[in-house]
């Protein structure tokens, strides 16, 4: 038996014991403080509030009318051939259906100012999959992704653990509304080749997360040509394209591409994902689509490891070809969140904080940097404690999202029930009531 | 973004860990060089190039074929696409053009346009490439052109490479359309006294991306049921995931390094090239089986490919091994699992134990788990994982669902962040949990299954019997093992693809030649029967019949 106690413990992989999953971060430890005290309207009224998680439940009634309704589709799809192809189907393609279902609500989103071709979209499970999958396609262990801060901190993750790829972030600033520059990519990238690092593509996302905010299409364009210059990739996650508040704000990088008639477009390859706009993401439904062929063929090949269910891949085909049901869920969903995010900004503008400005998304992007002690890293860190302690909000603090000025925080809103929001709002605004006096 | 559990993975455990690694790394990092050349090949001795070979010989014969057949091997065809439209390009996939618009130029990547030369893709995309042209993908696409259909298209491709289970599809079927509809979105399906909400509101938002516990729950019984109760499986070791294939891709993951390897015997189910190699560059040291005692594994074998990899400047982190096994079916016994155990125990590696076909077994033979023997010995604990997928036995492939069962909590904790990239699907959860449920129906299923893999099993062995081919002895999966060597003119892989291509596009036959697999000994072919019906047997018999009696003329 001693002789056992004396081996060595059978070991792990680098991988498995690595922290580039980047979960030791604010962001996730403040969703551990939620779990363990989640607030309750009636049953824990002092308890956390999540704002960390964008998620969108605004629209949840009209989804279940629609189920309520189509309860056959639920099981394998409206009018399919049946049981047994949705039980067997495990085909990588995806089901036609699905696949032209999903084409029609992407050109949907954007007004039908791009087409969408089924043939070219890949099915994976959920955002997350897609990102990581193009990033294993589109760069090896060791190559950069330049990604504009502020970016979603699950990319972290999502783009660098498994592949081995890193994150060279492109700054932005506040005085233009962190906007992405020609500049800043540039500075980026020479900052890559210093450091003898082969640049692969540009990730973005937009609209942005957390700016909640979507990209000029002459910034788009410049991004495009920079793409160009520099033979790179450009991934664009335009998984928010139907949470702007005004459809006619959102360029996708499809409509320039189609502008320009196509040219130089297998560079180009967009992620989306039915997670945020239509509020399903337990349903893990996610997609690449990509103007070149053999990242197509790769990426579907890839999919394997991360297909979506033939079932809910029947569900969803029969929802999304409805297109009445379509049109009316993304005119009504827009229009609520800009309710919602009217109300927030409001809320926290009569208690004396500023947000960027914002016109999609599931958030705002507030400034509290005027409240910090230091305006540093660790002073926004102190700050979020705080709040998540004292007035029992998780929200997630810029420094999470790369952010290269400290202050800044993003608050979810659509998450949440109406009343909810306001017991957020009235919490925020005692807090900044017992700061203003305790400074004076 | 996915809500997890937040897990600290940090001990001093752990560094003591990653401090091991660093120092046995450094040593082989010269090799490493040479390692990835070195490792094309593959084989027993050096003296066997075995993946290259076949894939090699493969390519010439299907650039031979294409002249005849004018084929694309490089993608696989899409079911839903109709066979008869005319390929709009010749050079990459068949994607069919946007009408109205001016022709996707992306698809010449050797544009004048570009004189740099196109945008790069990862090195990744080139050894995907190669595989595509496998025998695999190349039978999976003519099934998909032509496929058999017994009224329909009675002289089309019969499909007898696809491990799907359709035998208890009927049960299946009769449940949901009883269940279903209550099951994803009415109150609390099953009968259930939880008053866990079904609505869409539970179903929609974000789920732990390793599974709902309920499902855990259903599934670790299920298990259970299924290897007759001698052990008894704990949800909270249990991560599920999209799928078996995932499930075998993050423990590479988890268990090895790039550039480290895995001990597999021969022959293998062919997506393990894809599973634990492709993205994680965990290299496959293959352990050959041979029929003189059916393909069983000895632990001496093990031995010899340990040192072989040692030679290489390999690290081996770990054995898989599939039990039942696929392609051949075979049961391990008590006793070689015990020596496995020993062995794994010996040179300090893991041990994953593949058990998709569990449920599957027919015949006489016990089937014994790996957690069986686990269960009563802690010491080895840490370094034995069990993959498991639920849709082989309940014929829902489609659902996709995947198990990780692990008595490593450090596994667990790595595997578990890694399932936010291959989560199973929320509603398909829900449903499977009022299925696996209704334990009657679980029963019925399970007995069911059984009985109908026997039948067939035994109707397939004794057709081919008749055309005087013998399969090995097999006690579990859905397809059997048949020796064909007599049949082939050269008794070689090139011998053996002839005979595959006249099985498929003479007889219209999909099956696997035994290169797909690794499997030493040429002539060998996997015929899965669990997607047919008795009717279909003598069919499939009379097109082989008339390859065998064409073969034997010739010879």
């Amino acid at each position: 038996m001693a002789m056992e106690n004396e081996l060595p413990s059978v070991v792990l992989s680098k991988v498995a014991v690595s922290e580039t999953h980047g979960e030791d971060s604010p962001y996730f430890a403040g969703w551990k403080a939620y779990d363990e005290n989640p607030y309750d309207e009636s049953s824990n009224p002092s308890g956390v509030i999540q704002m960390g998680l964008a998620e969108n439940q605004v629209s949840f009634d009209m989804l279940e009318d629609y189920l309520g309704q189509h309860s056959e589709a639920s099981i394998w799809g409206k009018g399919s051939p049946g049981f047994r192809e949705n039980a067997l189907f495990q085909d990588y393609h995806g089901l036609k259906s699905f696949r032209q279902a999903m084409a029609g609500f992407m050109e949907q989103i954007r007004g039908g100012r791009a087409k969408f071709d089924p043939d070219r979209l890949v099915l994976t499970a959920g955002a997350t999959a897609a990102n990581e999958l193009l990033t294993f396609i589109l760069a090896n262990p060791g190559d950069a992704l330049l990604v504009p801060t502020p970016y979603y901190p699950g990319f972290d993750r999502d783009l660098r653990w498994r592949t081995g790829a890193k994150i060279v972030p492109v700054h932005t600033e506040s005085s233009n509304n962190f906007q992405v520059t020609t500049q800043a990519l540039e500075d980026a990238y020479e900052r890559a080749v210093a450091m003898n690092i082969n640049v692969r593509g540009v990730l973005l996302t937009n609209p942005s997360n957390p700016l909640g905010a979507t990209i000029h299409r002459s910034v788009l364009e410049d991004i495009l040509d920079f793409s160009t210059r520099k033979n790179i990739h450009l991934v664009s996650d335009e998984i928010y394209s139907g949470s702007t508040f005004y459809s006619s704000e959102f360029t996708s990088i499809a409509e320039i591409l189609e502008a320009r008639g196509y040219k130089d477009s297998e560079r180009v390859h967009i992620v989306y994902s039915l997670s945020k706009d239509l509020g399903l993401p337990g349903f893990r439904v996610g997609t690449i689509y990509s103007y070149n062929d053999k990242v197509v063929t790769t990426a579907r090949r890839m999919s394997s490891f991360t297909l979506i269910s033939s079932q809910t891949q029947h569900l969803l085909a029969s929802m999304l070809s409805d297109k009445k049901f379509t049109e009316s869920y993304i005119k009504t969903n827009r229009e609520r969140l800009r309710k919602r995010y009217e109300m927030i900004i409001q809320g926290l503008r009569n208690a004396g904080i500023e947000c960027s400005k914002g016109n999609a998304g599931l958030f705002c992007w507030m400034n509290l940097s005027p409240l910090l002690e230091t305006r540093t890293r660790e002073g926004e860190v102190a700050l979020w404690k705080s709040i998540l302690h004292e007035v029992k909000l998780n929200i997630s603090p810029g420094s999470s999202c790369h952010c290269s000025e400290p202050g800044w925080f993003r608050v979810c809103f659509a998450n949440m029930s109406e009343e909810t929001l306001e017991v957020a709002l009235k919490r925020i605004h005692n807090f900044m009531e017992q700061r203003k006096t305790a400074s004076v | 973004m996915t809500r997890s559990r937040l897990s600290r993975t940090r001990s001093s455990q752990h560094d003591e860990e990653t401090k091991q690694t660093t120092t046995t790394s450094s040593g082989g990092t010269a090799m490493r060089v040479i390692v990835p050349l070195q490792g094309v090949v593959q084989g027993r001795g050096g003296l066997f190039l075995g993946s290259v070979i076949p894939c090699a010989l493969f390519y010439f014969l299907q650039l031979y074929l294409r002249g005849k057949h004018c084929d694309d091997p490089t993608d696989q065809g899409d079911p839903t696409r109709d066979p008869n439209a005319p390929s709009p390009s010749g050079s990459a996939g068949k994607l069919a053009e946007l009408p109205g618009f001016p022709r996707n130029s992306s698809r010449n990547l050797l544009s004048p346009r570009s004189p740099r030369g196109p945008v790069l893709l990862s090195g990744r995309v080139n050894e995907m490439v190669k595989s595509g042209d496998s025998p695999y993908y190349a039978g999976l696409k003519k099934v998909l052109e032509d496929p058999y259909d017994e009224a329909g298209n009675p002289n089309g491709v019969i499909q007898l490479g696809m491990d799907e289970n359709k035998l208890t599809l009927d049960l299946v079927e009769e449940w949901f359309v009883e269940n279903a509809k209550e099951a994803i979105l009415g109150g609390g399906g099953g009968g259930g006294g939880e008053g866990e909400e079904l609505s869409i509101s539970g179903i929609a938002a974000y789920q732990p991306s390793h599974g709902l516990m309920q499902l855990k729950v259903a599934v670790a019984g299920f298990m259970s049921q299924i290897m007759e109760n001698a052990v008894s499986f704990d949800p909270s070791l249990m991560l599920l995931t999209a799928g078996a294939n995932p499930a075998i891709e993050m423990l590479s993951f988890c268990l090895a390094d790039s550039g480290n390897a895995f001990l597999v015997p021969t022959p293998y189910y062919p997506g393990f090239d894809r599973d634990v190699k492709w993205r994680t560059g965990v290299e496959i040291i293959p352990v050959p089986c041979r029929s003189a005692d059916n393909f069983s594994l000895s632990i001496a074998a093990l031995d010899r490919g340990f040192n072989q990899a040692k030679k290489r400047g390999l690290k081996v982190r770990g054995i898989l091994i599939s039990n039942p096994s696929n392609p051949v079916g075979n049961l391990l016994n008590r006793e070689t699992l015990y020596s496995l155990l020993d062995f794994a125990r010996e040179k300090n590696i893991h041990i994953v134990s593949n058990e998709i076909f569990a449920g599957s077994t027919h015949g006489s033979e016990e089937f014994v788990s790996m957690a069986e023997l686990i269960d009563s010995n802690y010491l080895d604990r840490d370094r034995v994982h069990i993959v498991y997928d639920l849709s082989k036995d309940l014929s829902l492939s489609g659902f996709r669902v995947g198990v990780i069962y692990s008595f490593n909590n450090n596994v667990l904790a790595a595997a578990k962040k890694l399932t936010r990239f291959s989560s199973v699907s929320a509603p398909s959860q829900h449903l499977l949990v009022s299925l696996l449920s209704d334990t009657e129906f679980v029963q019925k299923s399970i007995k069911n299954n059984r009985v109908r893999l026997q039948k067939m099993y035994v109707a397939f062995v004794a057709g081919l019997k008749q055309l005087g081919i013998e399969c090995a002895k097999s006690n579990g999966g859905f397809s059997c093992w048949a020796d064909m060597s007599e049949l082939i003119n050269s008794y070689s892989v090139k011998g053996e693809l002839e005979l595959w291509d006249k099985l498929l596009n003479t007889a219209k036959l999909n099956v696997t030649p035994g290169s797909c697999c690794h499997c030493i000994e040429p002539g060998w072919f996997q015929f899965f029967f669990a997607n047919l019906t008795e009717r279909d047997i003598p069919v499939v018999m009379n097109r082989i019949l008339k390859i065998v009696s064409v073969c034997k003329a010739s010879s």
